[in-house]
């Protein structure tokens, strides 16, 4: 046992195949929500469930176009305005909490105020109240400032949910930063602008990653406040796929896997391409000087 | 307002007067870069809170025109000696307990794992991250599928082990399990990445001293890892409690509370009164005293965690 612990060196191909095994086994139900994106209606329902099957692209289609029964000419869904909607929406507030947030991060940690454990405490707590509590205030407020349905009005919304543990991890990084650099930048008269831009935010980086990356995935799925904030223009994916579940006949698992899997798609490469950072990230806050 | 900026002769900014300057005073530093933060969180989070709480005082319904009256603390009164919401929490504090336990031990697991570097650890890390970036729309609506007694595949292959059907939602206990279930695969990722963060930052020649000492892995794993990984798994526990408790999607979409009411949460609970039954001010009033317990909770586990740290050193 000791020797698993003290190496946290190399292993070879053997210890691949196990891992791979052991993801393979904690993937099995995204694998099987993917699979059934590729199934008829009939095999996605099956008895015994069905794990080898003709594959059809017939879910691909019926997310961006329907088929109209009276005419037989297939209409495109709204669904290409859904996603990018919700790519912006994201992507536009994960970004501005992040901004926001660092510029608070560093004011608590570089010019603690007096009483500055509590305000951070206050910060935290707005992440605690269930959601459900604050939902019809914030509708109310949606509705007299006209801001219900549009863009700045989700953006600003997922912002705000964003801010705190933007602030929360951002802060724990600068923390760990020594400040004596700073300190000897300044005595060779280099303004604070530049001691922010190009002493502290360079040796951030992997950690703002991070942050981003931790709050993509929060905010990429978010439904209840987008079922009762977006309209019609401004609809995100995560509200279509819950409008796909009702109706008399049943859930359309096929239709629903489908938007699940393109869903999946673009979350999935950005934690690819950031994997690294998320990963030197989290450890930035631990390591002790 | 100019006079604070002037009297502060050490400053240049001041000396160039007006507002703008008085705005940029180095000594206003930290509450200028702290304001476009807090405008944001004042708006869209701290507002809302308090407008609900002064709902909580009146016995507004949100499906009803009527002029709300004044109640003082009936619906605090109210919420605090119904039954009923004794029994939610107890439900939530059983599946929170569980569920976070579940992660903690899962995440744990799949950290001491991948703390190794392998050939192509990239790409099996992203199997397992992958739950995380699922919805809990989807996860609910599918975990529902895998539960179903004739279609789902888990009732396919346990029945494959038993004679009597298997109807894992049929039972208070299984439905309880089928939650903590989907919610723990969906997030011990989470207290993985945390943990894995700490196994990393143990310095390796910490290691190869136990090795000479001949320090059995027990006590190597106490003394060593352990201290390394504790605060980061501290912060794990600290914050999938807070975001468990408020779980309210998977519940709602795989078993609705039930059967009967034995997985009703306190967050489903909510949403029933305050969407279905439309007590709008009582379930704010529930929300308040959630909340309430909810900073306790944080307050007396920041506390522990605090003397521990002072005890260390």
């Amino acid at each position: 046992m000791a020797r698993k612990y003290r190496e946290i060196g190399k292993a070879g191909w053997g210890y691949t195949a196990i891992t791979s095994v052991v993801g393979f086994i904690y993937f099995f139900p995204v694998l099987w929500i993917i699979l059934t994106a590729f199934k008829t209606r009939t095999d996605a329902l099956a008895v015994p469930p069905k794990l080898f099957f003709t594959p059809t692209l017939e879910n691909f289609t019926s997310v961006f176009f329907r088929a109209s029964i009276t005419t037989g000419t297939s209409q495109a869904t709204d669904m290409g305005l859904y996603f990018f909607n919700s790519i912006f929406i994201a992507f536009t507030s994960v970004g501005l909490a992040l901004i926001v947030g660092t510029l608070a991060a560093y004011a608590f940690s570089r010019y603690p105020l007096r009483g500055n454990d509590t305000y951070l405490f206050i910060i935290l707590t707005t992440r605690m109240m269930p959601p459900i509590v604050v939902i019809i205030p914030i509708f109310l407020m949606f509705r007299l400032s006209g801001l219900a349905g549009s863009y700045w009005g989700i953006i600003l919304l997922y912002t705000a949910f964003n801010i705190p543990f933007s602030i929360w991890l951002v802060k724990s990084f600068f923390d760990e930063l020594n400040p004596e650099i700073e300190d000897a930048a300044r005595m060779d008269g280099a303004s604070e602008r530049r001691v922010f831009f190009r002493f502290c935010i360079p040796q951030i980086l992997a950690g703002l990653s991070a942050t981003f990356v931790f709050g993509l995935i929060l905010t990429w799925n978010e439904f209840l406040f987008a079922l009762l904030l977006t309209g019609v223009e401004t609809r995100t994916v995560p509200v279509a796929m819950a409008r796909t579940l009702g109706g008399e006949v049943g859930v359309d698992y096929g239709l629903l896997a489908a938007i699940v899997t393109l869903f999946l798609v673009p979350i999935f490469f950005v934690t690819f391409l950031l994997q690294n950072q998320l990963l030197r990230g989290v450890t930035f806050g631990t390591v002790k000087k | 307002m100019a006079e604070l900026a002037t009297d502060n002769l050490g400053t240049q900014g001041a000396a160039r007067g007006g507002f703008g300057a008085w705005l940029l005073d180095p000594k206003r530093r930290g509450a200028l870069l702290v304001t476009p933060a807090i405008t944001i969180l004042f708006v869209m989070n701290i507002f809302p809170l308090m407008w609900s709480f002064g709902l909580s005082f009146f016995n507004y319904k949100a499906s009803s025109p009527r002029v709300p009256s004044f109640r003082g603390l009936s619906n605090y009164e109210r919420v605090l000696t119904d039954d009923k919401t004794w029994e939610r929490f107890q439900t939530t504090a059983v599946i929170v307990g569980s569920s976070v336990l579940l992660q903690l031990i899962v995440g744990f697991l799949l950290a001491l794992m991948f703390a190794k570097a392998f050939p192509l650890r990239r790409i099996v890390l992203m199997l397992v991250l992958t739950p995380m970036m699922l919805s809990f729309v989807s996860v609910g609506v599918f975990f529902k599928l895998f539960y179903e007694p004739t279609f789902g595949i888990v009732s396919y292959v346990m029945n494959l082990f038993t004679t009597e059907k298997f109807v894992m939602l049929g039972s208070p206990a299984g439905a309880i399990a089928g939650i903590v279930i989907a919610d723990a695969w969906m997030w011990s990722p989470f207290v993985m990445l945390l943990v894995l963060a700490g196994l990393v930052s143990v310095p390796k020649y910490l290691y190869e001293a136990a090795e000479i000492d001949r320090a059995s892995s027990w006590r190597t794993f106490w003394t060593i890892t352990f201290p390394y990984i504790k605060s980061l798994l501290l912060l794990a526990i600290l914050f999938r409690t807070i975001e468990t408790f408020k779980l309210f999607d998977i519940v709602y979409i795989i078993t609705e509370g039930g059967p009967g009411s034995s997985t009703e949460t306190i967050a489903v609970f909510l949403y029933r009164n305050a969407f279905q039954f439309f007590q709008t001010s009582r379930s704010a009033a529930l929300a308040y005293i959630v909340l309430f317990i909810v900073i306790v909770l944080t307050n007396l586990y920041l506390y522990a965690v605090n003397r521990r740290a002072q005890e260390a050193n």
